[in-house]
């Protein structure tokens, strides 16, 4: 390299032109490609609801999402609908972060081990193209073995009986806690019941194999105690009083029937 | 510099007899995260494969403006951006693989790999033969970690791209799925065995005993 190359002012003037030559790249990829990206972040989440909802239908996802399935937002401390928010722009993640639309929850409170709570929870309510009422769905999470597991359950009308549920963000151990994505698995809490008699959050994750016709037992995931408990302790909370109990509540004394 | 031969070999070379992960052992820890599905590892060889090409490319055409003093962040200035570059396309266009790949698209900026190939070549010689041995190196890389992608995919989860080609006795087949391949040491395992191999076959591979 030549004395003139290394002189400060020329030093100055390659670096400057690198960078702006570089942000200029950067800048325009980014602002260009943000509505595709915004997009398919939407596309992605609504994939995973429809993918628990299982409706038959061969409309693409974003006109299902239009015409069969209702975004509402819950209050969880009294159970009602809460109007006012825009249900579709609610990011329950950040709220559950920010102090003032959150509650932080008791060391006996914090089963699922999540820390806060946020006050309004996404439910998505499902139709079918009768426009009757098929399945409501719930978003649930809570901590397993290494990672916080977000789940949506899908339940019948009855707010009692699980049609289906879905593991979509999870970092456990693949192979053992990661088979809570497992088709297998997910299948076993077809038709399991939330609730017993007495209205009382039933659901169990057993060690070993569920009777048969157990109504409220699951099989544990073999190898993977943890993420068992953890998938236990996630029900456990959001079947309860600081979950979604309420809402459910009024959900089986028939609050959506009316309208 | 220019003749044909000399640039074929240029983008030959790196593929077996100076293998990048394989003799540099350059850009292992990525191989490592990466390479759980086939699928992950042909979209992270297509990424490096980019990175190296282009910031080789550009590197070597301003090399002769570059400061001495400055000229690793210059180089990094270029990688980063093309990083980025590549990051935001895949979010756009391959949102579901952009999201498997995760930070690792981003550390593709720190893969030794790419910033060896622009101090060691890229400064040094003609734009050609730079975005050449860019996509040598892209290559000898993408060799490797599609081997280690198959081979675990294949073993760990009974099937490829994907696709089953061992049925797993957790789907009702025979195949017991092999659960040490998804977790990264298997991986440190592999290379091992490749590097092993291509040093056997290749004896002129081994170091000299110190």
């Amino acid at each position: 390299m030549s004395n003139q190359q290394e002189t400060f002012g020329r030093t100055i003037v390659v670096v400057l032109a690198v960078c702006l030559v570089c942000s200029i790249v950067v800048a325009g990829a980014a602002v260009g490609l943000r509505s595709l990206q915004i997009a398919n972040k939407e596309i992605d989440k609504q994939k995973n609801i429809l993918a628990v909802a299982d409706l038959e239908t061969d409309k693409s996802v974003s006109e299902i999402f239009a015409s069969n399935i209702e975004t509402k937002l819950v209050d969880l401390t009294t159970g009602e609908f809460a109007e006012g928010v825009d249900a579709a722009s609610y990011d329950q993640r950040k709220a559950a972060k920010d102090p003032q639309q959150s509650v932080r929850l008791t060391a006996e409170q914090n089963v699922a081990g999540i820390g806060r709570r946020a006050n309004l929870a996404t439910v998505y309510l499902v139709s079918d193209d009768n426009g009757e009422l098929q399945s409501i769905i719930l978003p649930v999470h809570g901590a397993g073995l290494w990672s916080t597991m977000y789940a949506f359950v899908a339940i019948k009308p009855d707010a009692n009986t699980i049609d289906a549920i879905t593991y979509y963000d999870q970092g456990e151990t693949p192979g053992l806690g990661g088979e809570v994505e497992n088709p297998r698995w997910r299948a076993l809490w077809e038709g399991k019941e939330l609730f017993d008699e007495n209205g009382v959050p039933a659901i169990k994750v057993i060690k070993g194999q569920a009777p048969a016709d157990s109504k409220h037992e699951i099989d544990g995931l073999s190898g993977a105690t943890l993420t068992s408990v953890g998938v236990q302790h996630t029900f456990s909370f959001w079947l309860g009083e600081q979950g979604f109990g309420p809402f459910l509540k009024k959900v089986r004394e028939g609050a959506l029937n009316n309208g | 510099m220019a003749n044909s031969n000399e640039l074929k070999e240029v983008l030959t070379s790196p593929i077996v007899s100076n293998n990048p992960i394989a003799l540099q052992i350059l850009g292992v820890c990525s191989a490592l995260a990466v390479t759980t599905t086939l699928q992950n590892a042909v979209v992270m060889t297509l990424a490096v494969l980019f990175v190296t090409a282009f910031s080789n490319l550009f590197i070597s055409m301003i090399r002769n403006y570059i400061p001495n003093s400055v000229r690793i962040i210059v180089q990094m200035a270029i990688i980063a951006s093309l990083v980025i570059l590549v990051d935001q396309v895949l979010k756009a266009y391959a949102y579901g693989l952009s999201k498997q790949l995760s930070v690792y698209i981003g550390l593709i900026i720190t893969n030794c790999i790419v910033m060896g190939r622009a101090e060691a070549f890229a400064m040094k010689n003609k734009p050609f033969p730079s975005f050449m041995d860019g996509i040598g190196n892209g290559l000898g890389y993408g060799f490797i970690l599609v081997i280690v992608g198959g081979i675990r995919e294949l073993f760990g989860a009974g099937a490829l791209f994907g696709i089953e080609i061992l049925p797993l006795t957790s789907n009702g087949g025979w195949y017991q799925a092999n659960g040490l391949l998804l977790l990264p040491p298997s991986a440190f395992f592999i290379i091992g065995g490749i590097i092993w191999a291509m040093r056997t076959l290749r004896p002129e591979q081994i170091e000299p005993k110190e």
